[in-house]
């Protein structure tokens, strides 16, 4: 299955990624290769067959944890790594004009 | 008294730390001779991202203090190890092999990290591996190509390429790694190391940088078996802060260690033996078999036949986990930002085309596509449900064995370069290990011998029921006793 450029684009987009125009011709063609592989999957009848959802039985996940407050990072610390911030508030170009 | 800082080096994980307990060395000499061999190998090897000497050096004064006054934290305390630059370290530079991650310093220490230190071992470095654990080379680090030492025109294998050439070539005494779809047990198959992917559950992630979370699992890699057993002992059980980490009790794994192969089943999959294998790799583990057979092993014919659709099934659910995972590299909380982008858009997809190398690039496209609008069906949830079907084969496979034994790798290390340009061929050398992530299973790689000719480690696989790391680590054993150690690799 030959994915088109056009398509390519969309996915881009899609998953905020800028491509150049060969990078946009190399994916086109490696993902097309790479979704002819995973057609194999198609020969299996799966209609009957539950998902795996999860890959621990049921019995074996721990029980969710009382909803109480607790210690965490304090903002400072776990906003440090920010490109820019204000304060404790992380800063971002401009979204309406 | 003195040991040659090289012999120091290549002293077992065990060793080691029952030499400073019983002061016979220092967690000094220990760490100042991993130190040193790094400083005279690594420009060839490539093994390590960052060392943090300052900070290994006072953890090792600490070590030898508590030696003093003939206190003990574990068998591992004070001995120099390393962690793949996947795990997060307080105010130490973590990139997961990316350049968007460049000078991050995390505000917190992952839950194996905090264990690791908890237990006295000394942490040395961070070390290489594929971009966000993505590869089976190394070849995709954004930072240097990481060598093997068994040859070093050839990958160490990946993602965890740099846990194993180091752990190989004697740079630290045990490292750990992370196995997605076989990026601990291949490294470990083409370094000749002892690597071990645990049930998905069994070790918390907790800090640990996500690529598929339904398939992402922390473990050790080791010289020796014995030493991989008491390093997933100190990393694993539950722990509050990841809710996919198990509640399931912790095994002793040291305990029967010794029991040896008498009585095992160990089945064979007959798809897993039927073409598809380099002939040096077919006679290395063909001979293991019966090895095993001779010490009183029952040998299982065995069938997995979902096995040739988990590449299929993989390439879908891991890309997929993966593109929503690395939506959070945008340039807003931490990482490389674009500066001088016009909006919030522009400024996402510019720090994300500027931060990220092809292969996330490819694997976030790929994943994009299978769970957009219309694809879902036809793919995530098919791969899901095939995935079923593998566990189903396995679930089958168990009731007539008590542990399952192929080959990790259809062939032995491939040269630096061989498969950059083709995609597909690189996923394909995860054949044999994919399912057993799929499966949620346990999954180890233990040497068991030099293929002929080329004189490079081949590792057999040992994939064993949930949460039955023990009989794994029990069966690797035996055959390393019968084996006797590889010899170690060629000085870098």
């Amino acid at each position: 299955m030959a994915l088109s450029l056009e398509e390519v684009r969309r996915i881009a987009e899609l998953a905020r990624l800028r491509l150049s125009e060969e990078e946009e011709r190399t994916f086109a063609g490696q993902l097309s290769a790479i979704l002819d592989h995973v057609r194999q999957l198609e020969e299996l009848d799966v209609t009957a067959v539950e998902p795996m959802t999860h890959a621990l039985a049921a019995g074996e996940l721990p029980a969710l944890r009382e909803d109480a407050v607790r210690a965490s990072l304090p903002p400072e610390e776990a906003t440090a790594a920010a490109p820019a911030r204000e304060g404790t508030a992380f800063k971002v170009p401009r979204i309406i004009e | 008294m003195s040991t040659p800082a090289k012999e120091l080096c290549r002293l077992g994980l065990r060793e080691a730390g029952a030499g400073v307990a019983a002061k016979a060395i220092s967690s000094s000499e220990l760490v100042e001779a991993s130190l040193a061999r790094i400083q005279a190998t690594d420009g060839k090897l490539g093994a390590f991202l960052a060392v943090s000497a300052d900070r290994a050096r006072a953890a090792a004064k600490a070590a030898d203090a508590r030696a003093a006054r003939g206190e003990r934290r574990s068998e591992l305390d004070g001995v120099p190890v390393a962690v793949k630059d996947i795990f997060v370290t307080k105010g130490v530079p973590t990139t997961a092999g990316s350049r968007i991650l460049e000078g991050y310093l995390p505000p917190y220490d992952a839950t194996v990290v905090e264990r690791l230190e908890a237990a006295g071992a000394v942490i040395v470095g961070k070390l290489n591996m594929d971009e966000f654990a993505m590869g089976s080379s190394n070849e995709n680090s954004a930072y240097r190509p990481c060598h093997n030492p068994w040859d070093l025109s050839r990958t160490p294998g990946g993602s965890s390429g740099g846990s194993a050439a180091s752990v190989a070539a004697g740079q630290v005494h045990a490292s750990l790694g992370t196995d997605t779809g076989g990026s601990i047990r291949e490294p470990a198959a083409f370094c000749g190391v002892v690597g071990v992917k645990p049930t998905y559950g069994r070790v918390s992630r907790y800090g640990v940088v996500a690529f598929a979370s339904s398939l992402d699992q922390v473990g050790p890699l080791a010289r020796e078996v014995g030493d991989a057993a008491l390093v997933l002992r100190t990393i694993a059980g539950h722990d509050p802060r990841d809710m996919t980490s198990s509640t399931r009790p912790v095994d002793d794994y040291l305990g029967p260690l010794e029991e040896g192969a008498r009585g095992l089943r160990v089945g064979v999959p007959r798809e897993w033996l039927s073409g598809g294998l380099d002939a040096g790799v077919e006679a290395a583990i063909r001979a293991a078999l019966d090895t095993y057979r001779r010490l009183g092993a029952t040998l299982v014919d065995v069938s997995l036949p979902h096995s040739k659709y988990g590449i299929g099934a993989y390439y879908l659910i891991a890309p997929a986990e993966a593109s929503s995972n690395l939506a959070r590299y945008d340039g807003v909380r931490f990482g490389l930002r674009a500066e001088g982008a016009k909006g919030l858009k522009e400024m996402y997809a510019e720090s994300r085309e500027r931060g990220l190398g092809a292969e996330p690039k490819r694997r976030i496209m790929l994943g994009t596509y299978a769970l957009s609008s219309g694809y879902y069906d036809a793919y995530y949830l098919r791969a899901q449900k095939v995935r079923t079907l593998i566990r189903r084969d396995f679930d089958e496979a168990f009731r007539s064995c008590d542990v399952i034994a192929g080959p990790v790798t259809p062939s032995v290390a491939f040269r630096l370069g061989e498969r950059t340009g083709d995609p597909l061929q690189m996923y394909l050398a995860d054949i044999f290990t994919i399912t057993c992530n799929l499966a949620a299973l346990p999954g180890l790689s233990v040497p068991c011998g030099l293929e002929a000719g080329s004189g490079l480690p081949v590792g057999l696989q040992l994939v064993g029921r949930p949460f039955d790391e023990a009989t794994l680590f029990r069966a690797a054993r035996a055959l390393e006793r019968e084996l006797g150690p590889l010899p170690a690799p060629p000085e870098p």
